[in-house]
């Protein structure tokens, strides 16, 4: 299949768009909200969150004994909420750190969960196939009226976002400074927490308990590495979320056999890995250059300077010398001296160098001026 | 009980003991997620150990799971250095994109095996009595039981041969050099362990059991004590007990037994996590109460002792000045009353010798910023606390 017969192909088939359209509004409001949380070094709460969610799951189905996704969903809502402010108390009230409290309620919560699935499973009620869907989430499972619900709950998410902005934000880089400025930091707080947890739980259909945790974090850890501006970060964050989601979803259709959610974690991931590598001010490549340059300009010096100490011994400053002289000093290259040759330091002549009367001002202040710099 | 039920509760128990000394010393050393982390990704290393060696308990096939976790710790240290993103976030990254090519590599090539994602993840303790070990035609017990045992003992050797390094290096990993042992080496050494038993333990009772195993046990332990051998004993004594507990629990029920397990886990902590002495909830909030009450207790008689004109001192003036509602004055003039740091006459109150000498202490500890002294005074000047 090829990528025009795809694309015409989403269009035209009721199941493709729908799963299209739902995974990328998934990753737009997951990347959104994910900035907030890998900001607030609250980027295992996904994890744990996710994990939290299915005794809900269950007990609702418990509860109701119907299978409506809503209902499901509001389930998982309220246990996920349970365990956040669970972590929350561990964290507060005792001397557990955050990573016990997390990893605690995310087992716990998990483990209780599986309880009450294998419970449900050995009921006489025909209805309880196809709960699992939620551990490893199904794609396929996704109809017109979840995506619906997903885009309503995004654009809830994206007018809370910007009637709050000023406070959110604030609230990211300096909570003592917010609370002195009278905000009420505590609602402010769980108002973006409690928007964490509804995008992670609209997300477990999709993608599953165990890699919702990859949605939230990767477009937003990929968006972090080209800004350092917030509204962009979020919008950054947003879409490489929509576009993991349709490449993902291309992916996963046109291969027999792969599920959408983990190839989604993946295609989200090597977004991850380019940004890390290929990010023009804190990528690894330019950072690399960078450190590769400023050595060669180090080395440059050394070379200049040591040339200069030759050069100093004699009346006249551009009394030529042989290069050999030159090889056993370490900064010496071809290039190097080359690179001298351009700035007009030096002048070649053969296998003499001499000092030009420019290079020379330059080199007998090359250590001064370095220390007007630092003052 | 019938033979099957005794095996199960004593892999259960043995893992539980396994999981709970690694464990100990990740929540100490605040890395209880990379547990979580390691038990996720080391599954692309079984799947890889499975379709070289077609056998779900080969010795090949833990190594290499091991050696995935063991990436997972080395892949999560160097995103962290590079210093492009937090801890936290690195650990969220690694984990499930190694978790998403395990699952892909199972998906596309092992559909007609026995190995799916939720044999991993959840694990069936009930099937491991079936799985026997037979050692030239003589059946020697369930081979998980082998399997675990065999980590158990390595792990246990290792704690006690490596005690006071792995002690210290928790506690004070700058010291820990110093002295010339490396928290480097100690840390793999660590990491290594807790992978190889995540990779035993996982396939009778899941990844997710695991983490539970590894990390509640532990937590509700150092909210009891904080002496690292009875913090190592208590959370090896919790482990049994919910393993034991969890099985009947699911016996009870008809359920997962690695779910009852954590279950009772979770029933547990949360017991421990509202009740313990000192450091539980009730505890905390209930320090929390005495000492709010304490401190305005010290605010009044420190406005008692500044003023000593009567209209200062007066019960109605005292509560308009330091507007403090009827009910809370009235507590903070009985304890002041009881502890006979004050005097009421004619509607006027003032400072007995004792109350006088408690405030001059008290502001002189404050002063010279010697918090910690405030506690030990108290003891000497109340006879009935907040």
């Amino acid at each position: 299949m090829d990528i025009t017969e795809y694309i015409q192909l989403v269009f035209t088939d009721y199941t493709l768009r729908t799963i299209t359209l739902g995974t990328a509004v998934l990753g737009a409001v997951t990347g959104m909200l994910g900035s907030f949380a890998v900001l607030r070094k609250q980027s295992l709460l996904g994890d744990a969150i996710s994990h939290a969610a299915l005794p809900g799951i269950a007990i609702a189905f418990l509860i109701t004994g119907a299978k409506d996704s809503n209902v499901l969903l509001l389930g998982a809502l309220v246990s996920g909420l349970i365990g956040t402010f669970w972590i929350r108390g561990i964290i507060k009230k005792t001397h557990l750190k955050s990573d016990t409290a997390l990893g605690l309620i995310l087992s716990l919560f998990f483990g209780f969960g599986m309880l009450l699935l294998t419970f449900i499973q050995k009921q006489p009620n025909a209805n309880q196939a196809g709960l699992d869907k939620y551990l490893f989430g199904q794609a396929a499972t996704l109809v017109e009226s979840d995506v619906l619900l997903m885009t309503i709950v995004t654009s809830v998410c994206l007018f809370v976002l910007l009637l709050f902005w000023k406070e959110f934000k604030i609230l990211l880089f300096d909570a003592d400074y917010t609370q002195t400025l009278g905000f009420n930091t505590k609602f402010i707080d769980i108002l973006i927490t409690s928007f964490i947890v509804l995008a992670i739980v609209l997300g477990l259909q999709t993608v599953g308990v165990v890699l919702m945790s990859a949605m939230l974090l990767a477009p937003a850890a990929a968006a972090r590495q080209w800004t350092n501006s917030l509204s962009m970060m979020v919008f950054l964050a947003a879409l490489f979320g929509a576009f993991s989601g349709v490449v993902g979803t291309a992916i996963s259709a046109s291969q027999n056999n792969l599920s959408t959610g983990p190839v989604i974690v993946i295609v989200a991931g090597v977004f991850v890995l380019f940004s890390f590598v290929f990010s023009p001010s804190r990528g690894l490549l330019f950072k690399q250059i960078r450190f590769i340059k400023n050595r060669r300009d180090l080395e440059l010096h050394k070379t200049l300077a040591f040339m200069f100490h030759i050069a100093e011994t004699h009346d006249d400053v551009s009394h030529p010398h042989t290069i050999k002289i030159l090889n056993n000093f370490q900064g010496y290259t071809k290039s190097t001296l080359q690179k001298l040759v351009d700035k007009k330091y030096v002048t070649l002549d053969g296998s003499n160098w001499s000092l030009t009367s420019e290079g020379f001002k330059t080199a007998s202040n090359l250590y001064n001026q370095q220390m007007q710099n630092n003052e | 009980m019938s033979n099957a039920q005794i095996e199960i509760q004593l892999i259960a128990s043995i893992v539980a003991i396994a999981c709970a000394i690694p464990g100990t010393f990740l929540v100490l050393r605040k890395m209880a997620m990379i547990s979580d982390a390691i038990s996720h990704s080391i599954l692309p290393g079984i799947v890889i150990g499975f379709f070289i060696t077609q056998d779900l308990n080969s010795p090949l096939l833990i190594i290499l799971a091991a050696f995935s976790g063991v990436i997972t710790v080395v892949l999560v240290e160097y995103i962290q250095k590079t210093g492009l993103v937090k801890e936290d976030t690195a650990i969220g990254l690694v984990f499930p994109v190694l978790f998403s090519i395990g699952v892909i590599l199972i998906a596309k090539n092992a559909n007609d095996v026995h190995l799916d994602v939720d044999a991993v993840l959840l694990g069936e303790l009930a099937f491991a009595p079936f799985d026997r070990l037979l050692i030239s035609g003589v059946d020697v017990g369930p081979k998980s039981l082998w399997i675990i045992g065999s980590i158990l003992i390595l792990t246990v050797t290792l704690v006690i041969a490596f005690f006071k390094e792995l002690k210290v290096s928790t506690f004070d990993a700058g010291l820990s050099a110093s002295l010339g042992f490396s928290p480097v080496v100690i840390h793999y050494g660590l990491m290594t362990v807790s992978s190889v038993t995540t990779v035993g333990a996982f396939d009778a009772v899941g990844a997710i059991l695991v983490v539970a195993l590894m990390i509640a046990p532990a937590a509700s332990a150092y909210l009891l004590t904080t002496d690292l051998k009875r913090m190592l004993i208590y959370s090896i004594c919790f482990g049994i007990l919910s393993a034991i507990s969890g099985y009947w629990l699911a016996h009870w029920l008809d359920a997962s037994i690695s779910g009852s397990i954590t279950t009772m886990l979770g029933l547990l902590f949360l017991g421990i996590y509202l009740f313990a002495p000192n450091k539980g909830v009730i505890a905390v909030l209930y320090r929390e109460k005495q000492q709010r009450t304490e401190v305005l207790l010290l605010t009044f008689l420190l406005h008692l002792k500044n003023h000593t004109e009567k209209r200062e001192r007066h019960v109605n003036h005292l509560n308009e000045h330091i507007n403090w509602q009827k009910v809370r004055s009235k507590t903070i003039l009985d304890l002041a009353f009881k502890n006979n740091m004050i005097l009421i006459e004619n509607k006027i109150v003032s400072l007995t010798e004792k109350g006088d000498e408690f405030t001059s202490q008290a502001i002189d500890y404050i002063i010279t910023n010697e918090d910690a002294q405030i506690e030990d005074m108290k003891d000497d000047f109340f006879l009935f606390r907040g």
